[in-house]
């Protein structure tokens, strides 16, 4: 059987033309682009070199803090979410009562609009009117109440514990999976040798549940370096740039006609994630590979 | 062993007080949308729990009415349900052959397009390759921009169920006389079903949730899909959070559904690529 005849390279061809077009091509001219003044203000367009790399990294403006807090963002909501969904994907796998209740409720958020959630935690995080601080007066705790989105200090955490509200139970049902691939006599032959939960956990879950704790991971960063729904609807960036993020920044300097600059700083990001992302697809695809 | 029951008892406990509290962590924000989408206008000035005096049913024909949602949801519809079938349709053919041929090249082009699924987008030059192209803030535009966003995770996914048919289905066909085409609808597109189905309900609620791209390249308020509009609605009537609640409930509505209809899909689709068991 003729391979090439029975599988045509055209079948291949109306998605590999649509990706390179539209997410590829404009990722390289992105990098070519970056080496001039493109502006809104200017028809011509000249070749400046590294000026723009030079002037993102040298930290004169507050680029720099937008590259730091979508690596912040990225790296805490990525340890909190993994953590709190391994936590629950252990509760909710085995032996509880209503668990595909828990699990289903608990990945809800997950299928809904990511703006939607943004929109609807402003109003909950709201200082004067917002259930949050309402509930903790009611309650009594009164010293726990802020101004979530407002104040500078702590808008940035207020957004990274919606996003983690939002994701958790996403990874949650990505390691419960995960956990029931585990065959049951590892656990039953772990019981009878004495292994109390702890060591089983240790011993047994963590290990075997490696790959899909990479996958996840992997999954997380992926989504947290590109981040821009969620703080679009609750903060759009403020106060004064404090929960700024690399896709935030560039829809602003987009609408101010700084191109050169949206473009210098989205391919730090592209480059960055084409090298890192490279090795993510490696783990991704690492068991079709083997076959 | 008195010792073990006690502990596990502990054990069970906890369990269940840990999952009860997360639950209500997700149930208390979506009860307050639904609760204060009934409410009147001067009762949501405070988002509460309780229950509203009158329960209005007329703030859903309200929010239909002024934010102009029966506009929003056909486009909506059409944004992501053609861009869904167009995805999924030559995603799968892509899949396909990148699993069947096995060559060095194709290995190479399907990990180029699975790269995908990570590579950011460049909105600048984007935006200057849709104006070149003619195709902002028009409909084709955009399902184009949904195909190319979506099609590497259809792809990737798509690929793990092609190489579980057996290749001897391919040569008993093209022995029998089938055509490339006959081959791949006729015996290879109905033992896909189940994975067709996944990556049409996963991409569906992608396009569905996407607000970027439509805050990017749709001008006209005649073009905008649910997320925008109630993005803009929002602005417009940011004191009357009955009529935005009602508005969210409208527009998670039709994911929401598909969650607890295709749950199984979604659920398998997701772990399908993380998890091999």
């Amino acid at each position: 059987m003729q391979k090439k005849k029975v599988y045509p390279w055209y079948f291949a061809l109306v998605s590999v033309f649509i990706y390179t077009l539209l997410s590829v091509i404009p990722g390289i001219l992105g990098i070519c682009y970056s080496f001039t003044d493109w502006s809104a203000y200017s028809q011509y367009i000249h070749f400046v070199g590294f000026k723009n790399f030079i002037s993102v990294f040298s930290g004169e403006n507050d680029y720099l803090r937008y590259i730091s807090n979508t690596l912040l963002f990225t790296f805490v909501t990525v340890i909190a979410k993994t953590g709190l969904g391994l936590l629950f994907a252990v509760a909710l796998s085995r032996n509880i009562k209503w668990k595909n209740f828990h699990r289903g409720i608990l990945y809800l958020p997950s299928v809904l609009p990511i703006l939607v959630t943004g929109l609807v935690f402003t109003s909950i995080l709201n200082p004067k009117t917002g259930f949050l601080n309402n509930f903790l007066s009611a309650v009594g705790l009164d010293f726990l109440t802020n101004k979530w989105l407002v104040d500078p200090k702590i808008a940035f955490g207020s957004v990274m514990a919606v996003d983690i509200w939002r994701g958790t139970g996403y990874i949650m049902t990505l390691l419960i999976a995960g956990i029931l691939a585990i065959p049951d006599i590892y656990f039953e032959a772990a019981a009878i040798d004495g292994a109390n939960a702890w060591q089983r956990f240790k011993y047994i879950t963590l290990p075997m549940l490696r790959q899909t704790l990479a996958v996840t991971i992997v999954l997380n960063v992926i989504y947290g370096l590109k981040v821009f729904d969620m703080v679009y609807a609750l903060t759009n960036g403020g106060p004064g740039h404090r929960t700024e993020v690399l896709y935030t920044a560039v829809y602003k300097m987009m609408s101010k006609g700084l191109y050169a600059e949206g473009t210098t700083i989205s391919s730090v990001l592209f480059i960055f994630m084409v090298i890192i992302g490279y090795f993510m697809v490696k783990i991704l695809t690492k068991d079709e590979v083997v076959e | 062993m008195v010792y073990t029951t006690k502990n596990k008892i502990v054990q069970i406990i906890f369990k269940n007080i840990l999952a009860w509290f997360a639950s209500l962590l997700v149930i208390i924000p979506l009860l307050l949308v639904i609760l204060n989408a009934f409410k009147a206008d001067g009762e949501t000035i405070n988002m509460t729990l309780e229950l509203p005096k009158q329960w209005l049913i007329s703030n859903f024909s309200t929010v239909i009415e002024k934010g102009k949602l029966v506009k929003s949801f056909f486009n909506s519809l059409i944004y992501a349900g053609v861009g869904t079938l167009l995805t999924v349709l030559f995603g799968s053919m892509a899949a396909y052959v990148f699993s069947r041929r096995r060559s060095k090249g194709m290995e190479r082009l399907y990990m180029y397009v699975v790269l995908g699924m990570v590579i950011p987008v460049n909105y600048v030059t984007l935006t200057k390759t849709m104006i070149t192209l003619h195709l902002t803030n028009t409909t084709p535009g955009i399902i184009l921009l949904y195909m190319a966003m979506q099609t590497p995770f259809t792809v990737f996914l798509i690929y793990g169920f092609v190489s579980k048919i057996p290749v001897e289905l391919d040569e008993a066909a093209i022995i029998d006389g089938c055509k490339p085409m006959q081959l791949y609808i006729k015996i290879i597109l109905p033992m896909l079903k189940s994975a067709i189905i996944t990556a049409g309900v996963l991409c569906f609620l992608n396009n569905w949730n996407e607000f970027m791209m439509p805050l990017y390249f749709l001008h006209s308020s005649e073009k905008w899909p649910m997320t925008l509009a109630i993005y803009n609605f929002f602005g417009q009537y940011e004191m009357s959070w009955n009529l935005i609640c009602a508005d969210v409930i409208l527009t998670c509505a039709p994911v929401l559904i598909m969650y607890l209809i295709c749950q199984k899909y979604i659920v398998g689709g997701q772990t399908a690529g993380a998890v091999k068991g």
